[in-house]
């Protein structure tokens, strides 16, 4: 379809926030009835293209065209009124409100002054019929699960009347099952002649379902091409701007003793309801224990749990033999804890403290002299050695941490951690998370050096090609169980992935060891036949 | 620093010009006010002695107030915290032995009046940290509860006959004046000075200090690195009390010699606007006081043709401005250097 | 002893509840109003004060005008919430500190209009106000009526929604074409209107307006609101309470009980102290509140 006028098109945008520039004359064309996947690291300005394609950032300068018209003061609810709808990354939902509600606001249908949401709610029911999309209009949507979530997303979308369904990094909560479903409803969108733009740094489902590539490396457009016969060696040069190792070498592994002993843990999550419901696990000096599960069952209140910051109900927590159930936080790094936390932003650092600041945060005490005074000479010493074995840039102990890159915080938060005076048992939440490729790859080295060391290594993390590679074994976290455990052996099969994914949503029956023949154990609204 | 010279300067400039507004608005002469302001303070020796004796006290609210924003929290309470802690500095200096030497009634005194502070303002602490409550709520509540505390008490015991006034205290426990022609300024000063040395150093130098401002920029971060939040909480506003209710000092012990109902009113409430020009730095806080204890001693001698609750306005007006003002700044400055 | 109780169920009293009710309820559904936008509002106080201030000066200037009294006490209110806005929601100044700021602008302004319009420093020339009554006075009816149509406007209407949308989650709804701080600056404005009410119904309940007579409603109209779970008719529930506190404390001082006097009124504020700690976890805020917004 070459030649058609492009439903989308964006010519030379440029796009700064201070001194980082975000898009850099970037042009892209957007054919009808195409599935084009935007790809690139994190940092590299897909997002912001996209945002403002929708209109809710603001070029600096360029063009932006839709449908062949040319927007001169563009807004979302332009973009709207054009046919363009945008599905974000971390959900635009007002989780205390209904479905309903979140579907229309902002073009909420009225009458004789009041909102006339039954009408509004026949309408969407029709929607999700058509599409396949399942979504009950009464719900609250802080009650739905991420994929049901999601799905009101699209709606949303859908219901506004947009044929240029923008989603950015939709599949970074699903399990593969979920994309493949999701992938099922763009192709069926696509069939009944709308437009999807997919932004994406996971190339395995780029391949699989778009169209057309467009690469973007540090704010340009690097390349462009039609997705058949496309490898991912290929898109990841791109992107990268080198070639990447895609596999580490490591050694076989070595357990030692058991470091870290979970025994019967119950605890009660944010919101009251039980998070963790019974879960035992052991980790082995010398292994990296994986765990896997979607957001949500249990994985975030499992480290909170062992490192301290949320009560135990029940159960017991050991490190090296010691117990420290219900002890503070301290004592825990004490013992030998050390941790990667999974949003460095809240937990892992003081953004406004300076890198030499941050690199004790935790281990303040150890740099104290007479009168509690910190001994600032030390401190120093200690950052500059820091910033030297791991490279973390500017490699001056002075500069403030907010002004850092994602990669360059998230190497001064492992570098921290794994210099602890005696670490023994290293927990790493979502560690590359927003993380450049090369800083992932120097955060995978370290935690495999670490493993060779005689650390015992709990990784819990939503990448499951990261798990895949890092874990000597596997568990699966379902609704605050571990539902299956898998050693390399099973982890290396083909159909992996698949296995990982069904245990994941719960359609697997822990007894005989294969996906379940019953399905009622699946989650409301995610059940597969 | 520039930044924060900035945003002090365009937060004198809009008050001087809403005061000028105000003035004008009464009929008289903003030049003439504004001269007559600064020729009655800095221009005669009482004048001086006058603003250092007010400035005292605002160095030690201020400082009240300072500490616990550093820890992330609004102490809206040093009026209530100052006035038990005058109180107590007033029952402990009438009841003291005059046998004792000077000095040791003098901290004797002044550390009853900060143990007072620090507990009122602890209460609302614990509030926080065992049942979340704000403290904004509760220091305001206990302003109201605090100072119909010590109108029962010293009705029921304290007060001397028919008067609301303590008894007065021996000898020992007084402060000497600063001379400066007669004016009440006392060797409180020096107290309040030094207490902001200590601040300063213990933020800036101790680990527990390192420990208070990382709860205050991210609680979340302090607990993960295994700070206790509950006893940081508690414990900066037990300083922050204690601040406050070392304000007796300056009142009691260097100029009424008795507590009397009412000393130190609205100081309390002016240390937030010295707190927040001070950019909560104890040097900034310092240089403030002296600012808006020449605005309040000024603020007297033009009382004939302006009233005094200007001074009360102009305060109000620079803790607005300097707020909007620091927010367009940050976030320029922010948007300027910080990376993706 | 027996005759406090007596006192406590007849018609006079639950009347007087009702009268000292009114400033905690109308300060408490306009707070329940701006907060459900996100923006906290401690600024109630001062706009309370002001509000008062301003019926006293048009009673004053009419000769008890009542139309005229309430136009200009919520006129006044809503000046001073304006100001609020400009400070939180245009600069995005931090609210708490600007909210105590507008009070301190309060609790300095009305005493130096005193002076200059009344030559006081303490209190405004006498006023006809209300003259006691109750149920024979439209304000009162006003009011009520306002507590329903606050009620329907936030959860049936669309400006409801989107103000709800704004205080839980304003990405969302910018997201979506709705102008964030356009609604909060409207839901602040209309938090002025109505504590500007409660302003009007404190100064003509009594006979002139008195310097610092808001003495802390403001803030115990906040606790009402986060006691009524931000929701407009149980903020009102709430606010009973307090008004009985009120109306309880006013009553014991003639009952020689052997409580001092003194102590007597701190009740209304220990109370408020007990129930914020006992509400307010359980009770769930709007999940924007007390942060700005900024379109990037």
């Amino acid at each position: 379809m070459p030649g058609e006028t492009p439903a989308l098109e964006l010519r030379n945008i440029r796009k700064a926030y201070g001194a980082v520039v975000a898009n850099r004359e970037v042009s892209l064309a957007v054919q009808r009835q195409s599935i084009h996947a935007l790809v690139g690291e994190n940092g590299a300005g897909k997002s912001t293209l996209m945002k403002i394609a929708y209109g809710h950032v603001r070029a600096d300068a360029g063009e932006i065209w839709i449908k062949g018209e040319r927007i001169a003061r563009h807004s979302v609810p332009q973009a709207i009124a054009r046919g363009v709808g945008m599905v974000h990354q971390h959900f635009m939902l007002v989780g205390t409100l209904t479905v309903v509600e979140n579907v229309v606001l902002g073009q909420e249908p009225r009458r004789g002054g009041l909102l006339d949401l039954p009408r509004a709610a026949a309408q969407i029911r029709a929607l999700s019929q058509k599409f396949g999309l399942d979504v009950d209009p009464g719900a609250r949507v802080e009650d739905l699960s991420v994929g049901q979530q999601q799905r009101v997303e699209i709606v949303k979308v859908l219901w506004r009347g947009c044929d240029v369904v923008i989603l950015d990094e939709p599949t970074a909560v699903l399990t593969p099952a979920e994309v493949r479903d999701l992938f099922v409803v763009l192709r069926g969108l696509v069939q009944d002649g709308m437009t999807v733009v997919l932004i994406t740094h996971k190339l395995d489902e780029v391949l699989a379902i778009a169209t057309r590539v467009t690469v973007m490396r540090r704010g340009e457009r690097v390349a462009e091409h039609e997705a058949q016969g496309l490898t991912c060696e290929q898109i990841v040069h791109e992107m990268v701007g080198r070639p990447v190792e895609q596999h580490l070498a490591r050694q076989a592994v070595r357990a030692g003793d058991a470091m870290l002993e979970i025994r019967e843990l119950h605890v009660t999550g944010a919101r009251g309801t039980p998070a963790l419901r019974g879960v035992d696990l052991t980790v082995r000096a010398g292994e990296i224990l994986g765990v896997a599960g979607v957001e949500g069952n249990g994985q975030t209140e499992l480290v909170e749990a062992i490192v301290g910051v949320r009560a135990v109900d029940r159960g017991t927590v050991a490190i090296a033999g010691t117990p420290i159930t219900g002890e503070p936080v301290a004592r825990r790094y004490r013992a030998g804890l050390a941790h990667v936390p999974e949003d460095r932003h809240d937990r892992a650092l003081v953004l406004d403290y300076s890198i030499q600041d941050n690199l004790i945060l935790g281990q303040q005490r150890d740099f104290v002299g007479a009168f509690d005074v910190l001994d600032r000479g030390r401190v120093r010493a200690y950052a500059e050695r820091l910033i030297r074995e791991f490279d973390i840039r500017p490699p001056d102990p002075d500069h403030v941490v907010r002004g850092m890159s994602g990669g360059n915080q998230q190497k001064l938060v492992v570098a921290r951690e794994l210099s602890r005076q005696r670490p023994l048992v290293l927990i790493c939440a979502q560690p590359t998370r927003g993380v450049d490729i090369g800083a992932i790859e120097a955060i995978h080295r370290r935690m495999l050096e670490a493993r060779d060391r005689g650390l015992a290594v709990l990784l819990v993390s939503a990448e499951l090609s990261e798990l895949r590679e890092l874990s000597d074994r596997l568990v699966v976290l379902y609704k605050g169980q571990l539902v299956a455990t898998l050693d390399r052996a099973q982890l290396a099969t083909d159909d992996a992935l698949d296995t990982i994914g069904a245990m994941m949503t719960g359609a697997w029956d822990r007894r005989a060891g294969q996906p379940a023949q019953d399905p009622t154990e699946a989650v409301a609204g995610d059940a597969r036949p | 620093m520039k930044r924060e010279a900035v945003t002090i300067g365009i937060a004198l400039f809009v008050a001087a010009l809403a005061g000028s507004l105000l003035i004008w608005f009464v009929g008289k002469s903003p030049l003439d006010v504004y001269a007559l302001l600064l020729t009655s303070t800095w221009g005669t020796s009482y004048g001086i002695g006058q603003v250092l004796f007010k400035a005292t006290p605002l160095i030690l609210t201020g400082l009240s107030v300072a500490v616990a924003f550093k820890v992330g929290l609004f102490n809206i309470g040093a009026e209530g915290q100052l006035a038990i802690g005058s109180f107590a500095t007033g029952l402990c200096g009438a009841a003291l032995p005059a046998a004792l030497p000077g000095p040791l009634a003098v901290a004797l005194c002044v550390l009853a009046g900060m143990l007072a502070g620090a507990a009122l303002a602890g209460l609302a602490g614990v509030l926080k940290t065992r049942y979340g409550a704000h403290e904004v709520i509760n220091t305001i509540m206990l302003n109201f509860v605090a100072s119909a505390v010590i109108l029962w008490a010293g009705n029921a015991h304290f007060f001397v006959r028919y008067t609301t006034h303590t008894a007065t205290i021996s000898d020992n426990a007084t402060l000497h004046h600063l001379g400066f022609a007669g004016s009440e300024a006392n060797t409180s000063l020096v107290l309040a000075l030094g207490l902001a040395a200590a601040v300063a150093y213990f933020f800036h130098r101790t680990r527990r200090g390192f420990e208070w401002r990382a709860v205050g920029h991210n609680p979340r971060a302090a607990q993960n690195a295994g700070v206790r939040i509950g006893s940081a909480v508690i414990g900066a506003m037990a300083v922050s009390g204690a601040l406050a209710g070392a304000v007796g000092a300056n009142y009691v012990l260097g100029y009424k010699s008795y507590y009397e109902r009412g000393i130190g009113s609205g100081v309390g409430v002016m240390g937030i606007a010295v707190a927040l020009l001070g950019r909560n730095h104890p040097a900034g806080i310092v240089a403030a006081a002296l600012l808006l204890g020449t605005l309040s001693h000024g603020g007297l001698a033009v009382a004939e043709q302006v009233p005094k609750d200007l001074v009360q306005i102009l305060q109000a007006i620079i803790i607005l401005t300097v707020a909007c003002v620091s927010v367009v700044r940050a976030r320029r400055a922010h948007s300027a250097g910080a990376a993706a | 002893m027996t005759e406090l109780l007596l006192s406590l169920v007849s018609l006079t009293f639950v009347m007087q509840v009702l009268r000292i009710t009114m400033p905690y309820a109308l300060a408490a559904i306009g707070g329940v109003v701006s907060e459900r936008s996100g923006v906290t509002n401690i600024a109630l106080e001062g706009i309370l004060l002001m509000g008062a201030f301003g019926a006293a000066v048009g009673a004053y200037d009419t000769d008890g005008s009542v139309v005229v009294a309430v136009g200009y006490g919520v006129a006044a209110g809503m000046v001073t919430a304006a100001l609020y806005a400009v400070a939180v929601v245009t600069f995005q100044a931090d609210q708490i500190v600007s909210g105590v700021a507008i009070n301190m602008l309060a609790y300095g302004v009305t005493p130096y209009l005193l002076k200059v319009f009344y030559n006081s420093s303490s209190n405004s020339p006498k006023i006809k106000g209300f003259g006691g009554k109750l149920f024979s006075n439209p304000v009162f009816w006003l009011a009520l009526a306002l507590m329903v149509v606050v009620q329907l406007v936030v959860t049936r209407t669309r400006w409801g929604l989107r103000v709800r949308a704004v205080g839980d989650n304003p990405e969302a709804a910018h997201t979506l074409g709705v102008s964030v701080n356009a609604i909060r600056w409207q839901a602040v404005l209309a938090s002025g209107a109505l504590a500007g009410l409660g302003g009007v119904w404190l100064v003509l309940s009594g006979s002139s307006f008195v310097a610092e007579m808001s003495a802390g409603r403001g803030y115990i109209a906040l606790a009402a609101v986060i006691m009524g779970s931000w929701r407009p008719v149980w903020a009102c529930a709430a606010s009973l309470l307090f008004g009985f506190a009120e109306a309880v404390e006013n009553n014991l001082q003639t009952y020689h009980l052997g409580i001092p006097n003194e102590l007597i009124q701190t009740f209304p504020y220990v109370l408020t102290m007990v129930t914020l700690a006992g509400f307010i976890g359980r009770s769930r805020a709007p999940g924007a509140l007390g942060r700005p917004f900024s379109a990037r």
